[in-house]
């Protein structure tokens, strides 16, 4: 019998809801078939723990005397800018971000050691940074210069809001090359020296849900430690990608747009990474609770890493020169036992995103359901699935004219 | 046939010493340099590789300390912060010895100090800088 989110909220509440992860679920579907697992099982949570480059927050860091607008000026935080195209004291600080003085690739490989996801990660771990702005300055905000340290409890609001998450299968990065070359998938050893993949397979939150029955707008979810919300679909969602029988993603497909209270998060889960010679991101923890409301959707959720597939893509020519086509297939099982075979050759993989993190995300999302701390939510629309009809478009460049 | 990883720490007044010289003449020691960071007139670092036989080695490690060369062995030398680390495993295909290697069912990450030759190729590969070269 089919269930509601009402329903599994009302036994949340009594303390009688059965929730496990997307890697138990997988041993309870096979053992008791998913109708049975579907009555039983209540919610599965799953988790992800990787790099999110799309990532940022945003601050209101409260108003000055005499007053200063922020706003179309320079703010630094840690020396990092902030981007300030807001109202007065409104900032958002990318991911991405680095250290105004920072050789970047200069000295390549650069080393990247600080950025805008260190900033947020220190904040969450209660840290003073310093904030340097320089402004305008007008009738009614006259100040022109700033210099302070400031917390994040001193500020009146810290949101982080990320443009896309949580990607829905990933490629596995390899180099063909004869040189090293480092990416945001890692450093690449030339003539497929290793491979390295970025998804939490099995317990990834939308390869659990691959055609987003359950994940919508204003699902509630575990964000970077705290709670927070599915609110759009992420940047380059594209569900109309091929598919396998199981209806999960081959190819990077869906995306997901999160936001949250940054005041709960902590630096446990939000995490500043830095690539040697590509830059900084911020990695991401994320949990979503899916609700077993039917028979098809717990057998989405015992996916097993052995039935995920992702392609691998050589990244030292096809990759930055958009030339399509993939080396082979493989699965996250095979991933994640330590080797793949590519033309012959026993290639040695890498992981980018962290599946024992991953893991403990699930449980921890699992637990704090348990103990009633978190109640699910009903998503007030749907995501864009694969009879959107969404074409992934690349930029058609149209020179502008020269004068 | 001994093999030995030092890192040698010179005051500023030795570094013009010519102690390979005598480390291979005097001492019929094998030298192989893997790291220098020396100038003039400042504290210099060389970390070298000594091979011979194991009493030469010995003395010649005497000889360096004589001379106020601070020695010390590199396999103390690569320190893995184990609460920085993320158990993400990118570091895995390039560690040569395994003494970076994961549990394939929990996907946890250890470090084995033993195994580790401190050929630093893991620093720039952990995002997190969970790897750190002590000198
Ligand atoms: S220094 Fe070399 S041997 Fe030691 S852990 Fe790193 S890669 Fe492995
Ligand atoms: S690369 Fe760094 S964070 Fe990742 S497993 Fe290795 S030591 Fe840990």
């Amino acid at each position: 019998m089919a269930k509601t989110i009402q329903e599994i909220n009302d036994k949340i509440k009594k303390g009688k809801a059965v929730v496990v992860t997307a890697e138990e679920i997988i041993d309870i579907v096979k053992e008791k078939g998913a109708r049975k697992a579907a009555a039983e099982v209540d919610v599965v949570t799953t988790g992800t723990f990787g790099p999110m480059c799309s990532s940022g927050a945003y601050f209101n860091v409260g108003h000055t005397k005499p007053r200063i607008k922020l706003g179309g000026g320079t703010s630094l935080l840690n020396d990092v800018p902030c981007y300030t195209g807001l109202a007065a004291v409104d900032l958002y600080m990318g991911a991405t971000a680095v250290q105004v003085n920072d050789p970047k690739n200069s000295v390549y490989p650069g080393d990247f050691r600080y950025g805008g996801a260190h900033v947020i990660e220190d904040l969450v771990a209660g840290k003073s940074v310093r904030l340097k702005a320089d402004a305008y300055g007008t009738d009614c905000y006259p100040r022109r210069e700033l210099d302070t340290l400031i917390r994040l409890k001193d500020m009146n609001e810290a949101v982080l809001f990320n443009p896309r998450n949580c990607y829905q299968n990933y490629n596995v990065a390899v180099n063909l090359s004869d040189k090293v070359i480092y990416t945001y998938m890692g450093r690449l050893l030339p003539r497929l020296g290793n491979a390295n993949y970025c998804s939490a397979g099995q317990l990834s939150p939308l390869l659990n849900d691959p055609l987003y029955k359950t994940m919508g707008i204003g699902t509630r979810i575990f964000l970077g430690g705290g709670e927070g919300y599915i609110v759009w679909n992420g940047t380059q969602h594209n569900p109309g990608v091929k598919r396998s029988k199981n209806d999960t993603p081959r190819f990077p497909a869906g995306t997901l747009a999160v936001m949250g209270d940054l005041k709960q998060m902590s630096p446990e889960w939000l995490k500043g990474a830095s690539f040697t010679g590509y830059g900084v991101t911020l990695t991401v923890g994320i949990g979503v609770p899916i609700p077993i409301l039917n028979e098809q959707i717990v057998r989405y959720t015992a996916v097993r890493d052995e039935d995920l597939v992702a392609q691998v893509v050589d990244y030292s020519k096809n990759y930055p020169e958009v030339v399509p086509g993939s080396i082979a297939e493989v699965t996250y099982a095979q991933l994640k036992s330590g080797s793949i075979e590519l033309s012959g050759k026993t290639v040695p993989t890498g992981g980018i995103s962290s599946y024992n993190r991953a893991k403990t995300i699930a449980g921890l999302l699992k637990e704090r359901i348990q103990e009633k701390q978190f109640y699910l939510s009903e998503p007030v629309a749907g995501l864009p699935s694969v009879d959107a009809d969404i074409q992934f478009k690349m930029l058609n460049e149209r020179p502008a004219k020269q004068h | 046939m001994t093999k030995k990883r030092v890192v040698l720490t010179f005051p500023t007044n030795q570094v013009s010493q010519p102690i390979s010289y005598h480390l291979v003449k005097d001492y019929d020691l094998m030298l192989n340099i893997l790291r220098g960071n020396i100038t003039p007139n400042e504290e210099g670092r060389l970390v070298i590789e000594l091979s011979g036989k194991k009493q030469s080695l010995d003395a010649g490690l005497e000889y360096l300390k004589g001379l106020g060369i601070e020695v010390e062995s590199l396999a103390r030398d690569i320190k893995w912060h184990e609460n920085k680390c993320t158990h993400c495993t990118a570091c895995i295909p390039t560690c040569p010895t395994q003494a970076m290697s994961v549990d394939r069912e929990s996907m946890e990450v250890s470090f084995s100090k033993e195994r580790c030759i401190a050929c630093e190729l893991c620093i720039p590969v952990c995002p997190f800088k969970a790897l750190e070269i002590q000198f």
